[in-house]
């Protein structure tokens, strides 16, 4: 039952064989089977079993939707109304939020169940869900390993089957990586596409919402509802949302792709390298044309990123006062002493270190140097695309340059975790769509293959992701333990 | 650019993020380590390139001015650690 596509649970619950009620209790049993694997910072059993009883008589009243009565699970970074989203952080430990995201919103209205809140790095930095306040999350395909991040409890929950599909966020790679060393399907769309209302900031000009699902199909499905324009959020996008499952079939003979050589250099493991060749050979029998593009100026995208993202960090986070929600030290002396410590007291390590390397960025006499160069790098980053995408129609390569790490591996070194990015990050400074499917395994570990689109191709990608799910069957691979 | 203990110390007070002092070694170390590696930004010629501050060109949306949410401060206040008289506290400020 629970290998299940969603459209076949949807299937079933339209004819009745169980009702979102057992569906739901199943998924809730699976959940407390495999703690281990430290997925969940909340279980939110009870309301998940109410909103399950009002989507059956839903079902019953034949006002149905495609994802009414259907488990799924949500980053801890959605704002949940009457429930903790703590965001990974001690810092909101103890915050209960007073209203709904505006994806939450979405899902509930498609009468979607909500089983809890994932797990995730600290405010979503992170490559490895290691910088959480709750601990760690397993990978369920080696539990010594990461499961990426910073969306790594939503990828580790899919891919161990423990929900049919959960949202994560992407700033930097933090949903295509994840999918990547899990092995599930994500989508990064295209900046503005997804409302933010209500999804805690990390970086405003890069954080984008997405589905984390087993298959483009289900992704789509997802992506129908969490699309959209929202007028509470300011760079949302207001345009036509087109039916992401509709052209899920179309033929990809004469489709364009561009392999770019940057993406080959060193610091890939050969055995991926291979395993994206193979994956690009099968879309070379789908009919697919494969070209060499050029994105000159690939090896500049961390630096720019780790200018613009902390800089933007430093700022949304300067929110965090103790004095109007979240955490407050005891007995502050003064004004200062109150920021001072709440803030030294609820953020960790690698918050404190991006705050700094941001305020810093951002200081009198440093902003020129550093902030302004690495937007006008961002601009060059962002170029190198637009070229690329007047030569071809998507981009493919690898998502990440190693495949799940051991746990520990990489928490001495910041700049040696920041590395785990290196394919993705460019997407999120051009603001455009980026996919991560299984395409192999290296080691028994999952290899994602990266599809880069152009402005609002998600319809397409997931078409091109589909098509090679229906010719090949990595998408269908379990982790041991957990088929 | 490298950071000294002293420099960390002035960065965190400007963001107001208490930092233990057996640390501040540690941040200046690997704060160092970062601006080493966005040093190679430097490099590049940018003189005639126009900083990019969104991904999209897009123009502030505007709206008409009218009321649009209600007042929730109760629950909005709900969250915070010391509320009186609908107001936050702090320590005080004014002597």
């Amino acid at each position: 039952m629970h290998n299940k596509s969603i459209a076949e649970l949807s299937q079933g619950l339209a004819a009745k064989q169980y009702s979102s009620q057992e569906l739901t209790q199943l998924f809730l049993d699976r959940i407390k089977q495999h703690q281990e694997l430290n997925c969940f910072i909340t279980i939110t059993e009870e309301q998940a079993l109410a909103q399950a009883k009002l989507a059956d008589q839903r079902i019953a009243d034949g006002n149905a939707e495609p994802l009414t009565g259907i488990p799924i699970a949500q980053k801890d970074i959605f704002c949940t109304k009457g429930v903790k989203t703590s965001c990974g952080s001690k810092m909101l430990d103890n915050f209960v939020s007073p209203y709904d995201a505006t994806v939450i919103d979405k899902f509930n209205n498609a009468g979607a169940v909500m089983l809890g809140k994932l797990n995730m790095d600290e405010f979503a930095m992170g490559s490895s869900n290691e910088t959480s306040f709750y601990g760690p999350v397993k990978n369920p395909w080696d539990i010594n390993t990461v499961p990426g991040g910073s969306s790594g409890g939503s990828a580790s929950a899919v891919a161990a089957r423990l929900t049919p599909a959960a949202t994560g966020t992407d700033t930097g790679g933090s949903i295509r990586q994840p999918a990547s060393l899990c092995g599930i399907t994500g989508l990064k769309p295209t900046y503005g596409r997804v409302s933010r209302y209500g999804m805690i900031a990390f970086a405003s000009s890069l954080d984008q919402g997405g589905p984390m699902a087993r298959s483009a199909e289900d992704a789509a499905l997802l992506m129908q509802v969490m699309a959209g324009f929202d007028e509470r959020d300011s760079t949302s996008v207001d345009q036509p949302v087109p039916d992401y499952s509709a052209n899920l079939n179309d033929s990809l003979e004469g489709l364009k792709i561009g392999v770019p050589k940057q993406f080959f250099g060193e610091g890939l493991n050969a055995d991926i390298a291979a395993t994206i060749e193979a994956a690009i050979d099968e879309y070379r029998k789908l009919g697919a044309e494969i070209k060499e593009v050029s994105l000159p100026n690939q090896d500049l995208v961390i630096p720019a990123y780790y200018i613009v993202a902390p800089a933007e960090c430093s700022a949304n986070l300067s929110r965090f006062d103790g004095v109007r929600f979240g955490h407050r030290c005891d007995a502050p002396k003064d004004l200062t002493d109150l920021y001072v410590r709440s803030r030294g007291e609820g953020f960790g390590d690698e918050v404190k270190r991006r705050i700094l390397i941001g305020a810093y960025a951002l200081s009198s006499g440093y902003y020129d140097a550093y902030y302004l160069k690495a937007q006008k790098i961002r601009r060059l980053i962002s170029d190198d695309f637009k070229q690329a995408f007047s030569e071809v129609d998507v981009i493919m390569g690898p998502v990440a340059p190693s495949v799940a790490f051991a746990i520990g591996e990489k928490t001495g070194d910041p700049i040696e975790m920041y590395l785990s990015d290196i394919y993705t990050i460019g997407s999120n400074l051009a603001g455009i769509p980026a996919m991560s499917i299984p395409v192999g395994l290296v080691e028994n570990k999952p290899v994602g293959l990266q599809i880069i689109g152009n402005y609002f191709s998600e319809q397409r990608l997931l078409n091109i992701a589909h098509r090679f799910q229906q010719a090949t069957d990595w998408h269908t691979q379990a982790p041991e333990g957990f088929a | 650019m490298s950071l000294t203990a002293e420099d960390v110390n002035k960065i965190a007070y400007l963001a107001r993020l208490g930092i233990n002092a057996e640390d501040v070694d540690a941040y200046a170390k690997d704060l160092s380590g970062i601006l080493a590696l966005v040093e190679q930004m430097s490099a590049v010629n940018t003189d005639d390139v126009l900083p990019m501050a969104h991904p999209l060109d897009q123009e502030q949306r505007l709206r008409a001015d009218v009321v649009t949410e209600q007042d929730q401060h109760e629950l909005f206040q709900a969250q915070a650690p010391q509320v009186e008289s609908d107001l936050y506290l702090v320590p005080k400020v004014i002597e």
